[in-house]
């Protein structure tokens, strides 16, 4: 057999098709950090523990409703989905408001919701806590409903956003945690997908390959391109691309920018949900998921640039292969060799490797 | 009258303040995980466990009122920075007396080292690395519930009485996976087996398919699992995912709690061999106490860890109570003159070199069919005596104890 730095090369096939299938996940979750800071220029720190809600939504709906795998799938983006739209609207999009009348709707209503939950009805403080905000962003929303709501004239600095969304998602894992601890649930592998195929090359047994993997490479690569092509190839992504550089025209042309908007971030965070219900499976089911991963898929997009949709795809796929490598000839480093990349690259193409330099 | 009364109370007053003077006051701290990885394993349990110890110690008339005694808890966030500055400040500023639980080896070392050079007590459970009492060992730590020559003794020990005699380790790569992989390879060397290799795995890790693969190309009999809570998890269950298990190769998982076992569902790990040194279900008085617990703990039961805590929170006030004094030095020697005893652990002792000595479970995972509740996850499959769990006093290279 054909050995490469002392590894047999079949051997070395199959771990390459394994730093594939994890490349997958850095795919989907930097694809919709991608999208939301090309579109929205937030940098969006929750998106770890909305990957973290897909899973525990995939969990709650077969514990708690009965609902398998397939159906998770579809529902459970859907529902994160959701709650990333009530937050984009009540908490990101005050940012760049000129009057700060709605977020005061929404501190006082949830402040009055918790201590009416906790104080009244003798909620425990997990419940309370969730039941506040959802009783604060009702208050806003209806204080919100019919009212123009303000596009952003003035631009707002990063900071802010990523600031905040970084709070978001530690009061987001903090509450996961106090309810279900940090151990994990168990998910099982969906009973169409369960077993594998032994893959052989000329013969030569390389790696047995569960179904289930085969499964994440092929659903990941087809959400990939699909998002790839609305906002390249159609006309509601040109839309889309039109109101990130200049809002005010697009505005002017009847589009209906901010609701464009928080669309679109409902769909990003969409993407994460999709991701956790695919992790469900295969990693474990705990509030710190997202976090572990978050980090990684974060130097994934600036080395592909930040705001670029291939360039957050192929590199994406490209950096899960580089780890497979790493777990193969030198292990230790594998948590590090991403980040000797992003260094790397960050020197030589300041804006990343598909990044336009503005 | 009314001068007598004056009096009296002046009286009691004096009384009163001679009682005050006579008052021991000690100060617990419970430095763990209390947000990470490891935050199910101590965390808010081992904080319960000890609350629940210091009333006990009341209700049995261990401690009277002349003991007062404090709990404070921080979370270490498995830094061994953040740790040692915690200690430190608690034993300067705060007047901490005693630091309990201590998950994570590399923290648990540091802090050792800190409570020896400020001459307090260190009461550890939750760290596994038998260097604190091996060559690292100090006249101030004792190290309760369980640690890698225990878990090597019990699990790796019955692998390879089950015909297990090569093995290939995933580690996790810190103190606690290299010297629970040190240990274990010591187990299986002297049985007459073979280590056919090991890959450290970067701490913590999501995905294992690739170290598992290696592990299946070794062919090794037994993939030795040295690393803990959601690395266990993951490594578990993408084993099964693998076929690795069907493929004829077992796995040991060497450091496995009750919370991971019910992170993986029984369907999972049904069948896979651990070793604890308590488990909830023993008796009736573990389990009505873990129910107890539970109550507190959103309906939670307690691992070693946490019951390691109550118990060695019990022995300290005895100690305490005895001596009429928290001064480190006596307290220590008291504790280790005196025997333990208590109702999760039974009858122990704590030798000259800080280990705790007790008795170990050797446990299996049941079968979905066989659990009678959420927390009905295992079976006692031996409980193995005291003297052939842990390592002999003269072998571990402790500095304090005197060779003959």
């Amino acid at each position: 057999m054909i050995t490469i730095f002392g590894v047999p090369s079949a051997a070395l096939f199959g771990q390459l098709l394994l730093g594939l299938i994890n490349g997958s996940f850095y795919a989907i979750l930097s694809l919709g950090l991608a999208v939301i800071f090309g579109l929205l220029n937030i940098i969006n720190f929750t998106h770890g523990a909305l990957y973290m809600m897909g899973a525990f939504v995939a969990w709650m709906l077969l514990n708690y409703l009965g609902i398998g795998y397939w159906w998770a799938l579809l529902l459970a983006p859907l529902a994160v989905g959701f709650v990333g739209m009530l937050i984009e609207r009540n908490y990101i999009a005050p940012l760049s408001f000129t009057n700060q009348r709605q977020s005061f709707v929404l501190i006082g209503a949830s402040a009055l919701g918790f201590l009416l939950l906790f104080y009244g009805l003798r909620i425990g403080p997990t419940a309370a806590f969730a039941g506040a905000a959802a009783i604060g962003v009702a208050a806003a929303s209806v204080y919100a409903w019919k009212r123009p709501s303000q596009t952003s004239t003035v631009h707002v600095d990063h900071l802010y956003g990523l600031l905040l969304t970084f709070g978001l998602a530690l009061i987001i894992q903090g509450l996961f945690r106090n309810e279900y601890g940090v151990s994990g649930l168990p998910y099982s592998i969906p009973s169409q997908l369960s077993g594998g195929q032994q893959i052989r090359i000329f013969d030569a047994p390389i790696m047995f390959m569960p179904n289930y993997r085969g499964w994440v490479i092929v659903a990941s690569l087809v959400v990939c391109m699909a998002t790839w092509f609305i906002i390249e190839k159609t006309k509601l992504g040109a839309y889309l691309r039109a109101a990130t550089e200049n809002p005010t025209l697009v505005g002017a042309f009847g589009v209906n920018v901010p609701l464009m908007i928080t669309l679109t971030y409902g769909f990003g965070v969409a993407l994460a949900a999709f991701a956790g219900v695919l992790a469900a499976p295969i990693y474990s089911v705990n509030p710190n998921m997202g976090a572990d991963l978050i980090i990684v898929v974060f130097a994934v997009v600036v080395i592909g640039g930040m705001g670029s949709i291939l360039g957050s795809i192929i590199t994406g796929f490209a950096l899960g292969l580089v780890e497979g490598l790493t777990k193969v000839f030198y292990p230790e480093a594998s948590s590090t060799v991403i980040f000797v990349i992003m260094v790397l690259v960050l020197l030589v193409k300041p804006a990343g490797l598909f990044g336009r330099a503005s | 009258m009314r001068a007598g009364t004056l009096l009296s109370a002046v009286t009691l007053a004096a009384v009163m303040a001679t009682a005050a003077e006579a008052q021991v006051s000690v100060k617990l701290g419970i430095l763990n995980d209390r947000s990470g990885v490891y935050s199910d394993i101590g965390g808010e349990g081992s904080v319960v466990a000890a609350r629940m110890a210091v009333e006990d110690a009341r209700a049995q008339k261990i401690i009277g009122d002349d003991i007062k005694v404090d709990i404070v808890a921080a979370d270490h966030q498995n830094k061994p920075d953040i740790g040692a500055n915690i200690a430190r400040q608690w034993y300067d500023q705060e007047g901490v007396d005693v630091i309990l639980d201590v998950p994570t080896s590399s923290v648990a070392l540091a802090i050792s080292q800190i409570t020896r050079e400020k001459n307090k007590i260190f009461m550890n459970s939750g760290a596994a690395t038998s260097d604190l009492t091996g060559a690292q060992c100090s006249p101030n730590t004792v190290h309760w519930a369980y640690d890698t020559v225990q878990l090597a003794n019990v699990t790796g020990g019955a692998m390879v009485k089950q015909g297990g005699n090569t093995w290939f380790f995933l580690t996790a790569d810190y103190a606690f996976g290299h010297a629970l992989e040190r240990d274990t390879a010591a187990v299986v060397t002297k049985a007459g087996g073979k280590v056919l290799g090991s890959v450290k795995t970067p701490f913590p890790s999501t995905d294992f398919s690739s170290f598992l693969l290696q592990a299946q190309a070794s062919k090794a009999k037994v993939i030795g699992l040295a690393n803990a809570g959601g690395d266990t998890v993951n490594s578990i269950k993408q084993a099964a995912e693998f076929g690795i298990t069907q493929g004829g190769q077992s796995l040991a998982g060497m450091l496995v709690f009750v919370n991971d076992v019910k992170a993986l569902g029984l369907k999972t790990a049904q069948g896979l061999v651990f070793s604890e040194t308590f488990y909830w279900d023993e008796n009736e008085q573990t389990r009505a106490w873990s129910k107890r617990m539970g109550e507190r703990l959103n309906n939670r039961m307690p691992n070693m860890t946490n019951a390691g805590v109550y118990g060695s929170v019990l022995h300290y006030l005895k100690a305490v109570a005895a001596e009429k004094s928290k001064d480190a030095g006596k307290v220590m020697a008291r504790m280790k003159a005196t025997p333990t005893d208590d109702i999760l652990f039974g009858k122990g002792s704590i030798r000259e070199d800080g280990r705790k000595i007790h008795d170990a479970f050797l446990l299996e995972v049941k079968k979905p069919e066989e659990s009678k509740g959420e927390w009905d996850v295992a079976k006692i499959l031996a409980k193995v005596p005291a003297d052939q769990v842990w390592r002999p006093l003269d072998q571990g290279g402790c500095p304090l104890v005197k060779k003959t």
